[in-house]
């Protein structure tokens, strides 16, 4: 309950360039779960496979999100790492098979229903944790 | 099929809509606004972090306007939806809605958070994502078959 412990919480992932990759990692986590929420409750019968990969993708977004803020590198890495993979394999097999994904998921086509930002992004979160030097406690 | 598709693409500009003056009109009209004025502020602030500028209470101000624009926007759908409006995609079409109140705040925090060029940043990309959600709701607003 104590919020005042001295030390400021640790941002350094979040502060920089950092700041806006994190306004884009929660913009894609309002859209992804706004759309996989309502797939799920409503037409969950449909395509439940291309809508439990919507919800994945939601929750990866949501995970980078918050380990992004909070500056949880390992976990930044495995997320921003499934994500790259995620839109990678999802794009290559939703151009394969197109009917296995009747209601696109975000991740269709390499995000193309989003400009691409989907496939560019995890690129970035990547080169940004790269970058982003272990500041020395 | 053609011509449904080529319709589609102005079902939404207001002036130039059938009916402009019915249900989709004020709808559509506020929405244009929104999308220009949201647009016009992200534009703003992407000129103001490449001059390294940081967020300032007059970029909050315009925010809140918009913002105040949004919820505007929010209680005229939920009015129309109540009232009978059946969108195509009516669950998703509320989705969005709520999506769209909460990005300008996420954005205005995140902002205040990082006084360097790279908090603007984040407030522009909140900003331009104001009127792709607000074109998103537009395709899902006409009711089916229209």
């Amino acid at each position: 309950m104590d919020r005042r412990r001295g030390a400021e919480p640790r941002r350094e992932l979040a502060s920089g360039p950092g700041r806006a990759l994190v306004a884009v990692y929660a913009i894609f986590t309002l859209a992804a779960g706004a759309r996989s929420g309502v797939q799920l409750a409503t037409r969950f019968d449909e395509a439940p496979v291309a809508y439990l990969l919507s919800a994945l993708a939601a929750a990866i977004y949501l995970l980078a999100t918050v380990a992004l803020w909070s500056s949880r590198r390992a976990v930044a890495y495995g997320a921003i790492g499934v994500e790259l993979a995620g839109v990678l394999a999802i794009g290559l097999f939703s151009l394969l098979d197109p009917a296995a994904f009747p209601d696109a998921t975000v991740w269709s086509g390499f995000g193309s229903g989003y400009g691409y930002i989907p496939l560019v992004l995890p690129v970035l979160g990547l080169l940004w944790l790269r970058r982003q030097p272990h500041r020395t406690p | 099929m053609g011509a449904g598709a080529g319709g589609a693409a102005v079902r939404w500009l207001p002036l130039e809509a059938k009916g402009a003056k019915g249900e989709n009109g004020m709808v559509g009209w506020l929405a244009g606004t929104l999308m220009a004025v949201s647009l016009a502020v992200a534009v703003w602030f992407l000129l103001l972090s490449r001059w390294d500028k940081s967020i300032q209470a007059v970029h909050l101000l315009a925010m809140a306007i918009v913002e105040l624009g949004l919820v505007g926007q929010a209680v005229v759908a939920t009015v129309q939806l109540a009232g009978g409006h059946d969108p195509a995609e009516r669950a998703t079409f509320i989705g969005y809605l709520a999506a769209s109140l909460i990005l300008l705040p996420i954005g205005a925090f995140l902002a205040v958070g990082e006084r360097s060029k790279w908090g603007t940043v984040a407030a522009a990309v909140t900003s331009l994502a104001v009127p792709v959600m607000i074109l998103r709701m537009l395709e899902l607003w006409s009711p089916t078959g229209a």
